[in-house]
């Protein structure tokens, strides 16, 4: 009935004590601007780890397994069989071997660099990609015949070729754990700004066979598989699951000699652990709410007594309790309304700075080309973080506007 | 014919630490509609309380209060607040304008309350202000203007809802006495209009500008009748008088 009047009327007394309208409105902007920056933040991680999982390939697959007791454990050869006996849902498979070793070349040494045991089915030609979202720059990709007669041959990242042979690596060699390895191909760059050590320009693919070799094991322990797509991932986890449940005798689930993750998963891991720091954060950040709210609650509360007089004029002229109680709250409800609008403003800003200040760090690290760090809050964010300093206003002017309403209209009108 | 105003053996009895006071004492009053009475006394006399209970701002402890027919001496308060919406009209000492709003606000606030629209609002304040002269004010803040036009202010707020009695109390008290027999004059006019005019006041100068005098004395009423009579402005034993000269 009277929301227009209360709202001009905590409008005027905003304005009219600029100085108490900030310190009242200041739990409240910190909290809501806190809210924001961290939702920004996190959304922008969130959209970097989708951007690495579309660009790595949604259907990707990786499989770990162990040996049973006897040692025994599938085949490469079974695997590419189960590939082909399943077209519908699979499309490639190739071991992946992490070879943890220090690369070298001359008296340069480099123990940053990641080295894989791949097989040729790892890159297929025809689209230039391999299974990890790699593209190949110069030179060939590991074949068949390096596998089967485990060459000493390998492909480099981009940031090798570049450091350690001055841009030209082809045919020339490099040494890993004292053996001796040819660069057959070299990958194309990721980084659009600076390679960094033990980035994504930092690897090396080598036959899977001539790691095993170097290594001394028998057995393949890590796949990677494709699926068809991102949405036949699942089917292809269960396909994968349930001939290595036939394989290891473990239809029962009572033992794991595996571990099948999609990249889906993987990416649903990361943001589920980053949702659960972010909540933390907000959290922490919802404690300066309710600061925010008290304060304005206290505000509140003074004005009240400053205002008894036009309290006991309004009920004289025939303001019932709830007139009263509901012009306090709608001047509780602006006043922290408004305070959320500051603290939206104020939190874009800083995410937009730290956007710029951060971004390009946490891109870098990352290495990987294309990707870019977006800390721009959601409409929903904004929206929410709007709602919920209204409804602080609201909650904590309730018992100051209550007070207020239950003036005896006497003793008000009597008060100087 | 009935009463407008009709107080029955009215008792307001307050506890003051371990003395009690009768602020009213059995008090007997009625006022019919288009009459103009000043409720007179001296401070202690029992004449706020009066004015409170017949402003239906308080309740008596014992006794009935018939307003316009209607028995309000049991009301709660915002039965009360709805009473005092429709048939009051208050004129304050202190003008008692809310400092933030303007005159038209100020004016409209009884209507506000009443759940009339806007638009009507609007007019019903603009014709009230128009009564007290001072419809180009409107946009202004209470202080811009002068104590005398703020108190007209809070007669055109006192006469938007169409009340049934204005109910002035010392409506002349921060004034100077020229704008204060101006005030007075205004009064006197609503009444000759039709309005129901009930004064209180301390000023016996300004009592006697009603038609009837009520006067009070420890919480009892002991002088009702014309306000020519030699009688109603009589000294009583014990009480204090302004001698402000009367007009």
């Amino acid at each position: 009935m009277n929301f227009g009047q209360s709202f001009r009327l905590a409008i005027k007394s905003l304005t009219t004590s600029k100085m108490r309208a900030l310190l009242t409105m200041l739990g409240i902007i910190i909290g809501v601007g806190a809210v924001i920056v961290i939702l920004s933040l996190g959304n922008g991680l969130t959209g970097m780890v989708q951007q690495q999982v579309d660009k790595m390939g949604i259907n990707m697959i990786q499989v770990q397994l162990w040996s049973v007791g006897d040692g025994m454990m599938p085949d490469p050869e079974e695997l590419y069989d189960l590939v082909d006996e399943n077209p519908h849902v699979l499309t490639g498979v190739s071991p992946y071997i992490n070879l943890g070793g220090v690369v070298r070349h001359g008296d340069e040494k480099f123990d940053r660099t990641s080295v894989y045991g791949i097989s040729e089915i790892m890159y297929n030609a025809a689209t230039n990609y391999t299974m990890d979202g790699e593209q190949l720059a110069k030179g060939r990709f590991i074949s068949y015949m390096d596998v089967e007669r485990r060459e000493a041959v390998c492909v480099i990242g981009a940031y090798l070729e570049e450091e350690a042979f001055g841009g030209d690596a082809l045919g020339k060699t490099l040494s890993i754990d004292g053996r001796v390895l040819t660069v057959v191909g070299v990958l194309k760059r990721n980084a659009e700004l600076e390679m960094l050590p033990g980035s994504q320009d930092d690897q090396i693919y080598m036959p899977y066979t001539t790691v095993m070799e170097i290594i001394g094991d028998r057995w393949v322990g890590l796949y990677i598989f494709t699926s068809t797509s991102g949405e036949t991932a699942n089917a292809a986890k269960g396909v994968i699951e349930s001939y290595l449940n036939k394989f290891y005798r473990t239809d029962d689930g009572m033992y794991n000699y595996f571990y099948i993750m999609t990249m889906a998963e993987q990416a649903n891991q990361i943001n589920g652990m980053m949702g659960v720091a972010m909540g933390v954060l907000v959290a922490i950040a919802a404690i300066s709410l309710l600061v925010g709210g008290i304060g304005i609650m206290n505000i509140m509360l003074v004005s009240v007594t400053e205002r008894t007089r036009e309290i006991g004029v309004r009920k004289s002229l025939g303001a019932k309790r709830k007139d009263i109680r509901s012009q306090f709250v709608i001047e509780a409800g602006t006043t922290s309304a408004i305070g959320g609008l500051l603290g939206i403003g104020f939190g874009c800003l800083l995410a937009k700075l730290l956007e710029v200040l951060l971004g390009g760090m946490l891109v870098a690290s990352l290495g990987t080309s294309g990707i870019t760090f977006n800390a721009t809050p959601t409409v929903g964010a904004i929206l929410l973080s709007f709602g919920v300093s209204v409804g602080i206003g609201v909650l904590f002017g309730y018992l100051p506007a209550n007070k207020a309403a239950k003036l005896n209209p006497i003793d008000a009108l009597r008060y100087d | 014919m009935e009463h407008l105003i009709e107080l029955k053996n009215v008792y307001k009895i307050y506890q003051m630490g371990s003395e009690t006071v009768h602020a009213l004492d059995g008090v007997d009053l009625t006022i019919d509609q288009g009459e103009f009475v000043a409720i007179v006394g001296s401070s202690g006399s029992g004449k706020s309380t009066a004015m409170n209970i017949i402003g239906c701002l308080d309740v008596p402890t014992s006794g009935t209060y018939r307003l316009g027919g209607v028995d309000v001496s049991t009301m709660d308060d915002d039965q009360q607040a709805e009473i005092r919406n429709k048939m009051l009209g208050f004129i304050f000492q202190q003008y008692n304008l809310i400092p933030k709003l303007t005159v038209l606000e100020n004016v409209e606030l009884p209507l506000l309350y009443a759940g009339v629209d806007s638009g009507e609002r609007r007019e019903r304040a603009l014709r009230s202000l128009e009564r007290v002269g001072l419809r180009d004010k409107g946009k202004n803040l209470p202080s811009q203007l002068s104590g005398g036009q703020q108190q007209r202010v809070s007669i055109a707020r006192a006469l938007a809802g169409t009340p049934s009695v204005i109910l002035a109390d010392e409506p002349t008290g921060a004034l100077d006495s020229r704008t204060g027999r101006d005030v007075l004059k205004f009064l006197k006019q609503l009444n000759r209009e039709g309005d129901t005019v009930v004064l209180i006041t301390h000023d016996n100068s300004i009592a006697v500008k009603a038609d009837r005098i009520v006067r009070l004395q420890d919480g009892k009423i002991i002088y009702d009748g014309d306000s020519r009579d030699p009688r109603a402005v009589v000294q009583p034993h014990g009480e204090d008088e302004d001698e402000e000269v009367g007009a």
